[in-house]
């Protein structure tokens, strides 16, 4: 009966503590639902805001035409829609396609480098240096693609045009004029964009193989290059998958450095990567606030809500194909 | 040479030689790549640092852009304070709710809840800048124009997915016998969480922010739908158009006069060292964080 009145003080204080424990769970919860919601909501938006265009012009005809013409738009005429996409996705698949071509190998060599076989002082400065070409802003890249990458890539271009141009098959590739600006200069500035990325992922997965085969393999006599070929990137490949299409969603999204390098064309699709075009970033960027024909910021939206289902397709493929790499090789 | 291995006969030796020379072969190309990525970094700082020093000076950080584009001299001020604000902005509104969800993935999150979303934050990591503009479009500058806070929150939306999962993985370096500790002596989970979790993980979870605020710094396109710019004076009021330094670079860069580039190379020299600086800084702040809880 004595310990009656410190009973109670506790009692109270941990029914106090088990209240705020309760609060703070709730608390953190709706924090994390907040991705959920802000996810959810990004594509709830982006098809309320073009959902006139896409109920006055049709779903699917936005995806029949490769001319975009805003000018032409009249608001009560359906057809033919005016607002064209698919020479904007056309330029985003293939400005991201040359990037990967080139970030990848470039990647992959960059990645073994630091893990493998660089010497051990220098591996973590390497490793800091590549990643400082993530630091650079968009808009630098774009800048310095203008005025330095394509003066000197001018005589490449060139010489692509004169010698590939007038071959049967795939002069249509390689096809002329050249005046810097394309979609081959877009796709290199890219690529220098995404190599950190891409060499981040890689030299995880690299990290992650099997350190007792690699040991092994150099006690039987192999070279380093043979452990590294056999044993090193032959665990890795749906790694370096996975890297791949992350730091091809990455690139299919960049907007400013593209639209400074692209040239901008939107009236129709060009299909040698010798010339100029549009993606679907730098077309949103460029009109967005510009727009004053009927349906013209409505049919951005579309490219948005297409832009958005595209990269997110992408992104959900390269991160389970990553996750599930990681679990396999460990 | 006395560790030679002796060749078991011509053919033998031929082939280890051939595998020697692959192996050298290959080893070379990767050190060109290596040396050629390096001397593109380079190529692109020395470049921006050459072109950016014919204008950078004191009046450039202190001045305003002259009225008319083609006129010499003025300078980033506006957009310099505008970053500092939409940025600032960003980070008040990114840094506790990253923080929250990063202890939920941490400390509380189980099974299929936690996992899913721990794999749409990854998600929304590769989820292009200008979409998360267009969305803040829409839902904020349709109803209440063009501001600064538009931008903030474009910003803190991309900036939420990188300080989740940067500030988790250094919830999760915290030693389990700390949290064991403090759960014996009778303290509650959520004051263990926020008082003995959180203090331990700090430089950490800053070192993620720190990278967070210098991506939001350079980001272009989702300003171009939200904040809008304003080249012509100072703004401070977050709820009018407000020009940041990104946008400055960019419309200055794209004009055909060559003073207003001057400028945006200046400009351009700036916001690579604030880049550089916040992202070296913080990497030399996770590197001392990860020798101490190492040694």
């Amino acid at each position: 009966m004595t310990t009656e009145p410190l009973a109670a003080p506790i009692r109270l204080s941990r029914r106090r503590f088990a209240g705020g424990d309760r609060a703070f769970h709730g608390l953190v919860i709706v924090s994390a639902a907040v991705v959920v919601v802000a996810l959810a909501a990004t594509a709830i938006f982006l098809v309320r805001e073009s959902w006139p265009a896409l109920r006055h012009y049709g779903f699917w005809s936005f995806l029949g035409s490769s001319r975009w013409a805003p000018s032409e738009a009249v608001a009560t005429r359906v057809d033919p829609n005016p607002y064209g996409i698919v020479q904007f996705v056309y330029g985003s698949v293939i400005v991201s396609a040359i990037a990967m071509v080139v970030a990848v190998p470039i990647s992959i060599a960059v990645a073994l480098f630091i893990t493998d076989i660089g010497p051990r002082a220098a591996r973590r400065w390497l490793a800091s240096l590549v990643d400082l070409l993530a630091a650079i802003p968009s808009v630098v890249y774009g800048f310095w693609g203008i005025f330095a990458f394509i003066p000197a890539f001018k005589p490449i271009g060139d010489w692509l045009e004169r010698t590939l141009g007038s071959v049967p098959g795939v002069d249509v590739v390689f096809k002329g004029p050249f005046f810097g600006v394309s979609y081959l200069v877009a796709g290199l500035v890219l690529a220098i964009m995404v190599i950190p990325i891409v060499t981040a992922l890689c030299r995880e997965v690299f990290l992650q193989a099997p350190r007792a085969e690699k040991e092994g393999a150099y006690a039987l006599g192999a070279t380093r290059w043979e452990v590294l070929s056999t044993i090193v990137v032959a665990r890795s490949w749906s790694g370096i998958f996975g890297a791949s299409v992350l730091g091809f969603g990455r690139a299919i999204g960049e907007t400013i450095a593209v639209t400074m390098v692209i040239g901008n064309n939107v009236l129709s699709i060009n299909w040698s990567i010798l010339s100029q075009g549009s993606t679907m970033p730098t077309v949103i960027a460029n009109e967005f606030t510009e727009s004053v024909e009927p349906f013209h910021l409505e049919a951005l939206f579309v490219v948005a809500m297409w832009l958005l289902i595209i990269t997110f397709i992408v992104n959900v493929i390269g991160r389970a194909v990553v996750a599930r790499a990681a679990r396999n090789v460990r | 040479m006395a560790a030679q291995p002796v060749p078991l006969g011509g053919r033998t030796g031929g082939r280890l030689r051939r595998r020697k020379a692959t192996d050298l072969v290959f080893t070379a190309i990767l050190g060109i790549v290596v040396l050629v990525v390096v001397a593109l970094l380079l190529w692109i700082l020395f470049y921006v640092a050459k072109q950016g020093l014919k204008l950078f000076s004191w009046g450039f950080l202190t001045e305003t852009p002259p009225a008319f584009p083609g006129d010499k001299g003025g300078g980033f001020a506006n957009g310099i304070v505008g970053s500092g604000i939409i940025v600032g902005l960003a980070t008040v509104i990114s840094v506790p709710i990253g923080l929250l969800a990063a202890i939920y993935l941490a400390e509380y999150g189980r099974g299929r809840a936690a996992y899913s979303i721990r794999f749409l934050t990854d998600v929304m990591t590769g989820i292009p800048t200008i979409v998360l503009g267009a969305f803040v479009y829409s839902l904020i500058v349709i109803r209440w124009g063009f501001s600064a806070y538009a931008g903030a929150v474009a910003l803190a939306l991309l900036m939420l997915p990188l300080i989740i999962r940067s500030s988790e993985e250094m919830l999760h370096l915290v030693p389990a016998e700390l949290r064991e500790a403090s759960l014996a002596l009778g303290v509650g989970k959520a004051r263990t969480t926020v008082s003995i979790v959180l203090p331990a993980a700090l430089s950490g979870i800053i070192t993620g922010v720190m990278l967070a605020v210098a991506r939001a710094l350079g980001e272009t396109a989702p300003l171009l739908l939200t904040a809008l710019g304003n080249d012509l004076f100072m703004e401070t009021n977050p709820s009018h158009r407000m020009s940041a330094l990104s946008l400055q670079i960019f419309n200055n860069a794209i004009t055909g006069f060559k003073e207003s580039q001057e400028r945006a190379w200046a400009g351009a020299l700036t916001l690579v060292g604030i880049a550089l600086l916040l992202t070296i800084l913080a990497r030399l702040l996770g590197r001392r964080r990860i020798q101490m809880m190492s040694g």
